[in-house]
């Protein structure tokens, strides 16, 4: 069997070095791409981005690449949004004004509430576990078969998820006493605000979750 | 709980580990990329390879071994020494790099700390400090890998580089450096609580309990060890399993 192909969506955004070489670790063929074409002929999809929500949808309008996203979404083959990717998946952003995301999943991206007063720090930078949400049973069958619970994930972002569908939340994580969404999930479309391509060997378990789902 | 981070701080000179004292005197201790793959694999939560010459000498050669380390090393890889414009920035993060370190341009022009967090985002924009103390609880900032003294008070001059968009602030006890007397412990806490940043304490390591010494003393996030690894003084496992022991959060 060939290696799945994995788009990795090219918008000129952050370091996608990274990704690549993690994905192609764990046996992926990955496509450093914005082409319609390769999308969609993809067995996977990663939505990669660091930086400022409006700036990466700008990126994404100008690559042309809202519809494609929206077209592979719907293929229900896997789909992995990462950090700012992750964030764009959501309706809405009020960082630097309102700006509307891709609407994947219903919700929005606000700052993280922390106290300056008691010298919490901003951004939340550095490695933070992962935790199962109430609601539901285990990571069975979903990107995180195959890690533990409360493993240490690598963030780094000042920005969180308000999912409005409970049922979505994959995993939550806490910052100071603020527990946010850490990871988002409807059938194959999946969003992780950590970095699971610099998280280590359990980052890499994901990835190659990922893949297998492909 | 956000855990605290152990940077393995790898000092570069042309291809080779090198490690000196008071950021001086240099000698080789090995194969950069080797040293990260051993670390990677012992644990570390971070990289940071530092071009110990290039603000020296105006130049930079790390790009290769950034390159070859992000193929085998999955966590964060910094990468500091000789960064001077907007485009020495871009090469760093195309070779792989995830966040670039700038002390001397930062002095000689602070607006390229401002220009890069908006270009780049404030997340890979690490400001690098290097203290000397002068006085009591007084520190002046150094460039030129401790050379040159900037004529910057550390407190303000920390304080700016938040103002300017920096995402986190590494600093390096000029004094403690490569001594392995432990931190300066009093630097550490003055940061910690004078800038909402994170901090990364940097230089004096020599035994595991002067890391724990300095966490229970100073709020700082991060810290970055070299001597202490790179002549075999003690273990990723073991400052982990101290400073685990102690009630630290710390990533096992």
């Amino acid at each position: 069997m060939s290696a799945p192909r994995i788009a990795i969506v090219d918008y000129d955004l952050g370091n996608v070095k990274s990704m690549i070489n993690a994905l192609s670790k764990v046996g992926a063929q990955p496509i450093l791409t914005n082409s319609r074409k390769e999308i969609l002929s993809a067995d996977a999809l990663v939505l990669p981005g660091v930086g400022a929500f409006s700036h990466g949808m700008q990126q994404l309008k100008k690559y042309n690449l809202i519809d494609v996203i929206h077209s592979f979404a719907s293929t229900n083959k896997p789909f992995l949004g990462v950090c700012l990717g992750m964030q764009m998946m959501f309706d809405r952003s009020n960082e630097f004004g309102e700006t509307e995301g891709l609407g994947l999943f219903s919700g929005d991206i606000k700052i993280i509430g922390v106290d300056l007063i008691k010298q919490q720090r901003l951004p939340h930078v550095g490695w933070n576990n992962i935790c199962l949400p109430g609601n539901i049973k285990n990571w069975e069958n979903t990107i995180f078969s195959e890690i533990q619970g409360n493993t240490d994930m690598y963030f780094v972002h000042s920005y969180a998820a308000s999912p409005l569908l409970n049922t979505e939340i994959l995993a939550t994580t806490l910052y100071y006493d603020h527990a946010f969404c850490s990871a988002i999930m409807r059938g194959n479309i999946y969003g992780v605000q950590f970095h699971p391509e610099k998280s280590a060997e359990p980052g890499l378990l994901i990835l190659k979750s990922l893949i297998d789902l492909a | 709980m956000l855990k605290k981070r152990i940077i393995a701080r790898i000092d570069i000179k042309n291809e080779f580990v090198i490690k000196g004292i008071h950021l001086e005197g240099l000698r080789k201790v090995g194969n950069p990329n080797d040293m990260a793959k051993f670390y990677y694999d012992e644990g570390i939560d971070e990289i940071f390879f530092m071009d110990a010459v290039a603000a020296y000498y105006d130049r930079n050669s790390l790009g290769e071994i950034i390159s070859k380390a992000t193929k085998s090393v999955f966590v964060p890889i910094t990468v500091g020494g000789g960064i001077r414009t907007i485009d020495d920035i871009r090469e760093a993060l195309a070779s792989g790099a995830d966040k670039v370190a700038i002390n001397t341009q930062a002095v000689r022009t602070p607006e390229i700390i401002n220009k890069a967090a908006r270009i780049f985002g404030s997340q890979c924009i690490v400001a690098s400090i290097q203290a000397k103390k002068i006085a009591h609880d007084k520190w002046e900032a150094y460039i030129d890998n401790g050379r040159e003294p900037a004529g910057l008070d550390v407190l303000q001059w920390a304080i700016k580089l938040e103002q300017l968009g920096a995402g986190e602030i590494m600093v390096t006890s000029v004094d403690q450096e490569g001594t392995k007397k432990g931190y300066d412990v009093a630097l550490c806490s003055l940061l910690a609580n004078s800038v909402s940043l994170p901090i990364i304490a940097s230089g004096g390591a020599g035994t595991p309990q002067d890391i724990s010494n300095l966490c229970r003393n100073s709020d700082v996030d991060a810290i970055a060890v070299a001597s202490i690894l790179h002549y075999n003084l003690s273990s990723i496992g073991a400052i982990k399993s101290l400073l685990h022991s102690e009630g630290f959060n710390i990533r096992l």
